[in-house]
Order: structure tokens, then sequence, then C-alpha cells
């Protein structure tokens, strides 16, 4: 037996004898005796009987106070359901920038400070993919509604959902100041962090270890108003250069804009502009803070040359090579990713401390505490955690092979780049903000039914 | 591609047209997971060790959780080692002597010697001091619960990341509390 455990049953039984004003050497000898026989429960239960009131004194109930109740989530979803509807209904009918507006502060006022941020569907993609990995998890239907109806709603009218509802794309939106345009490849080239982010979260939500999408949310403090130090400063940060690159959080970190991103250009309606009305001024693009106005690409040769056809039989190739290649190195990172799960960094602790480096931190002094005292073997947390190594391994394999798709086909994407002739809305990136709907001169002079920017 | 739109609107139609089967495959197959119910966050207070991370690791300024009283448990004792320090000054409920910081654990008089203790909610900042106490000597009828009012239901509670005793997880909504009680449950 290890020395505390010794040590920390004297202590108990020496304090708890100093306080017992009724403690016969009998009872004393009965605690001996039950704390040896039973240590599971030497949290000192029955060291004092229950008195025997002589006043007619009523043993009062602990008082529980109630969770919220269950229907008010069928509010919020009912909430959410308007709410997509109404944008929708300024951005295609009304075509008022200043109802998108409007709507976005509601929402923001109602999903953030009102409901504090949680739940919203950036969220849900990680209980959604807890749900699918783990079967004992019980997914809430307000969670999984949350999931579900702002991407069939992307499925019709495109990513209002992001324009008018999203409290993280509003707390952006509102303070756009003067946004500069990015060039396209820096646009795009950080826009692969948000599909790492991703396969990230998915990760993490599938083995159970953390939903990262929730710790490093930066705007939720300032919805709760309280939050740690760095989350604060990094959501101040966002929101600072938001001002002069807008929507940084959605644009380039986003998970759920990813998921959105990659449904909104199969929409039944969305933000277009109608090549035979434009007329080329530039006003849409110099409106759009989102980058999301694609321009005419520069003429090209009839003819295609040598290394045009080299470029695209090496994009070809790296969509094969490239996700072999992260797979490789996710299989080779999962174990060291490993630590970010409990039961790993535990074995970590014990096995420190096994070798006599025992922790400094409060923190891992606690868990080798509780591990020690759970009864349970080292070896068999080192089992265990190599299990969930293995697992580990796996999932980054797999983590590796999406980013290797995802980058590939980019850059496969950039090789067969159309030509295009006008001035596009790009379907994926366009959050149907409505912001260019009023400076299009066309739009503004053309009747109802002519408008370029089309339903 | 301008030149042939029927195409693309038929393409589109289609894909349209899956991702709504597959939105729609999702939540049937999701179905089954919901028949368990809504959950909440809650602490076992058989495994929880009074680290003092509640205290701290709350996304909420005050945290969410409280210390509870079983009093069913409670041995209404005098010199209270929930309530008193370990090594008081002096037998009086001089701040000093307290275990409590911030004077939520009241004592009420009931009869000689017996003392009722109740927490005030609001003061409670789920320091775990007056539960260590009241483990290490007592009977342990002081524990710390979320108390599910003021919780938000984050999605992954912040204090379970950091317990080092794994005594938070998900529990039933309409069962939400795991207090503490004569024949123990868990």
């Amino acid at each position: 037996m290890p020395m505390w455990m010794p040590i920390f049953r004297c202590n108990t039984l020496r304090h708890g004898t100093a306080y017992r004003p009724f403690a016969s050497r009998l009872t004393k000898i009965c605690l001996v005796v039950l704390l040896a026989l039973l240590p599971s429960i030497a949290h000192g239960e029955d060291r004092f009987p229950p008195p025997e009131f002589r006043t007619p004194y009523q043993i009062p109930t602990t008082q529980t106070p109630a969770i919220r109740a269950y229907w008010l989530g069928y509010v919020d979803v009912a909430v959410l359901a308007v709410a997509l509807g109404l944008a929708a209904y300024f951005v295609y009918r009304k075509r008022s920038r200043r109802g998108v507006f409007v709507l976005m502060l509601a929402c923001l006022i109602y999903f953030g400070f009102y409901r504090k941020g949680c739940v919203c569907p950036i969220g849900a993609i990680q209980n959604v993919t807890l749900a699918i990995a783990n079967p004992g998890y019980a997914l809430p239907w307000v969670v999984m509604l949350f999931f579900l109806l702002p991407l069939a709603v992307n499925l019709f009218f495109g990513r209002v959902f992001c324009a008018g509802v999203c409290p993280l794309g509003a707390i952006q939106d509102a303070v756009v100041w003067k946004p500069i345009q990015l060039p396209y490849w820096i646009d795009a080239s950080i826009g692969l962090f948000a599909y790492a982010y991703l396969g990230l979260a998915v990760m993490m939500a599938a083995l159970g270890s953390n939903f990262v999408i929730c710790s490093y949310d930066p705007f939720v403090s300032f919805f709760r108003l309280s939050g740690t130090v760095p989350m604060i400063f990094l959501g101040a940060v966002f929101l600072l250069a938001g001002m002069f690159v807008g929507r940084i959080y959605c644009r380039f970190i986003c998970p759920y804009g990813v998921l959105l991103r990659l449904l909104s250009p199969f929409a039944k309606w969305r933000v277009s502009i109608f090549p035979d009305k434009c007329v080329n001024c530039r006003l849409c693009e110099n409106s759009c803070p989102y980058g999301a106005i694609r321009l005419p690409t520069p003429p090209q040769p009839a003819r295609i040359s040598r290394a045009d056809r080299l470029r695209f039989i090496a994009a070809l190739l790296l969509v094969v090579v490239l996700p072999v290649i992260f797979w490789m190195l996710g299989v080779a990172t999962g174990p060291r990713m490993a630590t970010a799960d409990p039961t790993v960094h535990l074995a970590q602790v014990v096995q420190r401390a096994e070798k006599g480096q025992l922790p400094t931190l409060t923190l891992q002094r606690d868990q080798l505490e509780v591990f020690r005292k759970s009864g349970q073997t080292p070896d068999d947390l080192y089992e265990q955690a190599r299990h969930v190594q293995h697992r580990y391994a796996n999932a980054a394999g797999w983590l590796g092979v999406w980013m290797g798709l995802v980058i590939a086909l980019k850059l496969l994407s950039h090789v067969l780049r159309r030509r295009r002739t006008e001035y596009t809305a790009d379907p994926g990136a366009c959050l149907a903000c409505a912001r260019c709907f009023k400076l299009c001169p066309v739009d503004a002079a053309e009747p109802q039914e002519e408008r370029i920017v089309a339903t | 591609m301008e030149t042939d739109p029927s195409r693309r609107d038929v393409l589109s139609g289609a894909v349209r047209a899956a991702a709504l089967l597959g939105i729609g495959g999702a939540l049937g197959a999701l179905i089954p997971s919901h028949a368990r119910g809504e959950t909440a966050w809650q602490i076992d207070p058989y495994k929880c060790i009074q680290c003092g991370k509640c205290a701290t690791e709350c996304v909420l300024e005050q945290s969410a959780v409280k210390c509870f009283h079983s009093f069913g448990i409670c041995g209404y004792c005098k010199p209270c080692s929930g309530y008193f320090h370990t090594e008081p000054g002096a037998v009086n409920t001089g701040v000093d002597n307290q275990m409590c910081p911030t004077d939520a654990l009241k004592r009420k008089f009931i009869e000689d010697p017996y003392y009722e203790y109740t927490i005030d909610a609001d003061l409670c900042i789920a320091c775990g001091f007056c539960v260590k106490g009241c483990s290490l000597h007592g009977n342990g009828s002081l524990h710390l619960q979320i108390d599910q009012s003021r919780c938000l239901h984050c999605n992954w509670c912040s204090i379970a990341a950091k317990c080092p005793a794994t005594a938070i997880s998900r529990v039933p909504a309409d069962n939400s509390y795991k207090l503490k009680t004569r024949t123990r449950t868990s």
C-alpha cells in the first residue's frame, strides 16, 4: 500500500475526534473498522448520528432551483425559423439592407446577449458529430434543429443565416467601418483554415475529448460579459481588425460557414448579377466588404499553353498525392495530439509520477491523487491511453485526407478557373447582406422585375 | 456555362434535392438519439475533491456551482467543521474563525447543542472550503452542485474540462441534481 493512504486516514480520525461532542471509545473503534473495511465511503457520512430534536423542528428539504423550462428551447427554434424567414424576405423581396441590418441587431440581442450565444448552429456541429460517433450521447431536439434549419434554408436562399441571424456574424458586421479588399489569393489561402478547423472540431467531438469550437469562440465572452483574458483579447482583436477586414471569423475560421459555403452554390435563389444588365460600373465590388464579387478575368490566349497543361497535370496528381501525404502526417502526429484527451493527459502525469517526477501544477497533483485513490493500476490506465492514442492516430489520418483533398481541389479549381467575362457574385462567399443592392445603378433605375441582383 | 442555364439548373436542383434528403435523413437517423431526452451538467458529490476549480473555471462571472446542504445527513453540530476553521482562534462566530470567505454559510440556533446550517446562494462562490471541512471531519452533508437555474448549459462545461476528478457529467435534465442522501445512491 502506498505511503499516503494511512497518513490520510490518520488525519481524518485525529480531526474527526476533536470535533465529536458525543464520541465514545466504541464509536471511535467502529469508525476505524468502518473506514478500514469501506475505504470507498470514507467521505464520512454518519460520523455523527442525526440529532433527535426535542423541539418540534422539521428537517428542511434541500431546495433545487429548477432548470430552464424544456419548451423554451422550442421558442428559440421558433425565433430562429422566423428570423431565417425574415432574412430571406428582406433580402429577396424587400431588397432592404436596412431590414437585414435591423434583423441582424435583433438576433444579436436575442441569440447573443439574451441567450448568451448558446445554442448556436456552429457549436451544434460538434453535438451532431458526437451523437453520430457515440450512440450513448443524447442529442437534444433543439440542438439538432439549430444545426439543420439554417442548412435547409441555405439550400433555398443562400447564406441568409450569416447575413441576418448569426449573432457572431452580427457583432462583426456591426463594426465593419472601412473594409479593404483582400487579394483573392490571400482570401482563398487563409480561408483554408476554416476547413482545417471544421475537420479538427469534428475529430475532437467524435473522439469525445472536447468541443473546440465552443472553447475558442472569440465573441461569446462579450455576450456573457465574462470570460478568460486570452479569449476576450482575441475577440477584441477580431473586432478591431474587423473594422478594416470584414467578418474575419466568418470568412476564415467559421466551420459552419464551410458547410454553408459548400451548399450555397446549389441554392434555388441567390444573389447574382445578370450579365446582360450589368454596366461594369464596379460599384458593387466596392460595396462588398467580404470580397464576394469576382472580377472578370483578363483575356487569355485561345490556345492552351504547355505551362497550363503541366499545371493541370500537376494539380491532378496533387489530388491523389496530397491526401496520402497528409494522411501519413496525420497518423504520425495523431498520438501527440492525443494529449488533448483527459485520459492520455492523466496517463502522462501518472507515468511521470511513477518515474519520480511529481507534478508541480495543482491540477495535475489533484488528478494524480484522485487516480491513486481510484484503485486503478497505472498499467490499466496506460492501456486505455494507448487505445485513445490509436484512435487519435486513425482520426488524425482522416483529418489529413480531408485537408489534402481540400487543398488539392482548391488548387485544381484555381488551375481550371473558367474565363469570366463579367462581374459575378461568388455564390459561396456571398453572405446575402444586401449591401450591394442599393449601390447598383441599374438596380435603382430599372423597374422591379428587371433588377440585376436576381432572386 | 452561361450558355446552358437549364443544364446548370437541373444539376443544382439535383444536388439540392440530395442535400435536403440528407438533412431529412439526418433528422430521422438522429431521432433515436433524442429518445433519451435532454441533458444538463451536474457534479457527482461522491467524486468531487473540492479542488476549487468550480469557483474559477465557470464561464459565468459568478460560478453557477453552489454549495448545497443535505439536511438529512447533517449532524447539526455546534462545532461544525464546515463552518469553523480547523484551528479557529476562538470558538465564536467571528469572521476570522469561519471557513466561508464570503459569509454565505449561515448558522441558526435550533436547540442545544444543535445548529442548522444554510447557504446563501447569492454569496456562495463555490470555493468548496466548507465542503472540504465537512467531508474531512463531518458527515459530508455540504456538497457542491450546479445550480441549474444559473447554469448556462454550455455545450461543453468549462469546469468539466478542468475537473481533476472528472466529477462533472451530463445527467438527464428532468433529474438534474445529484444530492447526497443518507443511503448512498451513486
